[in-house]
């Protein structure tokens, strides 16, 4: 195993470079993020903060054209590493879109949906299941809104639910890490303020690296926080020090408004 | 409107007509008895069994392989220029006229695996010219389903076949079914592919395994039609009413059992 990866880091990369054919969208990051922690991950359109993501749970590989050199080490593993299994790499990393994706199932199997891919082997009897959904339901303050109609299609709950619910999934496999990329961007101010305080809630139990446009979000919600612009990380440090005495121009140009 | 009275007016005549002229014919009497006197009388049971044999045979080997394929091409490969050429050979394949896959059936089949004349070589070769359209359905259905549903599913940790099976197939599986319905419909009706591969002019007898000839509603309505003399009027006609209920039929159950799962999904 790689042994200059410290373990009290939840991500730990270095030199990562990443290339969609010819264009590369990602140069020479090297990211600390801290184990136990939310991490935001702030900078304009554009500039590579969803690609990062992606690359952490290895969902860009999907997409043939991508090219990636460097290393990221969740948890101390390289990710990359041959022997590493792709699938306990995702089974550990949790991750939440921008639009809330539901699948086209009921409310309960989208809450069982990992937990019964990855759990097969320990044949959780009815029950067991019934509970270890009432308590990812619970944890996401979902639970006394849907516990009557467990069995109605997740896609019928409003967006706020879906969303929710997208978390409420994650939690059965007992992930260590949740990706959220702008998690509230498709949201009413009201839902926003919900998911945020869920968010706040998470903290300490799962380590969190989410990336936001709304700065006022970011500054509330994250104990540190990672700039980036055009690809590369600019400033990274505590979310206050970030915002009140940023380091480098192009951070207080960017909180300030000045970029688009 | 006025275009639509025009697309629905032929099929309106061609059913009124067949009603006209052969209706008078059709029987349980007609559905289940044998041609008799050289077929200028008598019923039309042999030619339908064997047209639900050649069909359901035919099915039998297109559906898995075409859904297979399908699955590979839109869910496992990725774009690149072999898939490419694979994709530009199905959309040719369906273009190839019927007749041509005949020839290429009674070269293959026939003679070079040595099936003989049999229902197995004209199912083959049915089974062969449909494959490219059952592709394109089920192609066409498995990318009509969202791809955030498939990255949701891979996010946590759900292999590609897992994906497939649990979200990707159930929701695509009502376009795939109407694709197969209407491709039923369509090989009910060809002539050519099986009038040199294993479908008979004449046969006292049922086929009863897939290595006999036997007879077909498409067939037996060009013989009796244009082939035998002395047929009666409304023979003919009756055996095309027959067919064109079939054909009819089915292409309604499809629309109806599409309508039926669209009306049932949400997303
Ligand atoms: N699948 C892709 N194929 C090719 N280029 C891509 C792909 N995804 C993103 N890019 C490019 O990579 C760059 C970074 O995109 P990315 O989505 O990571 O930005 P982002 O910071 O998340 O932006 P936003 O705030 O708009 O979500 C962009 O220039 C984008 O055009
Ligand atoms: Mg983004």
């Amino acid at each position: 195993m790689n042994e200059k990866a410290a373990t009290d880091y939840a991500i730990h990369t270095d030199k990562l470079n990443l290339w969609y054919g010819t264009f590369q969208a990602l140069f020479d990051v090297d990211l600390d993020i801290k184990d136990g922690i939310i991490t935001s991950l702030i900078g304009p359109s554009g500039c590579g903060k969803s690609t990062f993501l992606r690359s952490v749970n290895r969902i860009n590989e999907r997409l043939g054209y991508v090219r990636i050199n460097g290393s990221i080490d969740v948890m101390g593993k390289n990710i990359y590493d041959p022997d590493v299994e792709l699938l306990q790499v995702r089974k550990q990393i949790g991750m939440v879109f921008q639009r809330p994706n539901p699948l086209p199932l009921s409310i309960r199997d989208n809450v069982l949906f990992g937990y019964n891919i990855h759990m097969r082997k320990e044949r959780a009897s009815r029950s067991q299941k019934d509970e270890i959904m009432e308590a990812a339901l619970r944890q996401v303050l979902l639970w006394d809104k849907v516990k009557d109609r467990l069995n109605a299609r997740a896609t019928e709950l409003s967006l706020e639910e879906q969303q929710k619910l997208c978390i409420a999934r994650l939690l059965p496999v007992k992930p260590t890490l949740l990706l959220m990329d702008e998690p509230c961007s498709a949201l009413d101010p009201k839902g926003t303020e919900a998911v945020e305080e869920l968010i706040w809630e998470l903290r300490g139990q799962y380590t969190i690296l989410i990336v936001t446009h709304n700065m006022a979000q970011a500054r509330r919600a994250s104990e540190e926080c990672i700039f980036m612009l055009m690809g590369k990380v600019v400033e990274h440090g505590q979310t206050q020090d970030v915002f009140v005495t940023p380091k480098r121009k192009e951070t207080s140009d960017y909180i300030e408004g000045r970029y688009g | 409107m006025l275009m639509t009275a025009l697309l629905i007016l032929p099929v309106l005549l061609i059913l009124a007509t067949l009603i006209h002229k052969g209706g008078s014919i059709i029987s349980a009497e007609f559905l289940f008895s044998e041609p008799t006197n050289g077929m200028t009388a008598g019923g039309i049971f042999p030619a339908l069994y064997g047209t639900i044999w050649l069909v359901a045979v035919a099915l039998m080997i297109s559906v898995p392989l075409g859904v297979a394929a399908a699955l590979y091409l839109s869910e496992y490969a990725g774009d690149n220029w072999f898939t490419r050429i694979i994709n530009l050979a199905i959309i040719n394949l369906a273009g190839v006229p019927s007749i041509v896959h005949a020839l290429f059936g009674v070269g293959a089949f026939v003679l070079f695996f040595g099936f003989g004349t049999s229902i197995l070589a004209a199912s083959l070769t049915l089974a062969i010219m449909t494959l490219p359209l059952i592709i394109v359905a089920t192609k066409e259905s498995l990318q009509a389903v969202p791809h955030a549903f498939r990255e949701a599913c891979w996010n946590m940790g759900a292999t590609r076949w897992q994906t497939i099976r649990k979200v990707v197939l159930p929701n695509a599986v009502s376009g795939i079914l109407t694709g197969v319905i209407l491709e039923v419909s369509r090989t009910t009706g060809e002539t050519a592919p099986i009038m040199f591969t294993g479908a008979a002019f004449f046969l006292p007898f049922l086929p009863e395994s897939v290595f006999d000839q036997t007879m077909a509603l498409s067939l037996h309505l060009y013989v009796v039609a244009t082939q035998v003399p002395n047929v009666p009027d409304e023979l003919p006609y009756g055996v095309a009413l027959v067919l064109i209920a079939i054909v009819l039929l089915m292409n309604s159950l499809s629309i109806a059992f599409r309508m039926w799962l669209r009306g049932r999904k949400k997303w």
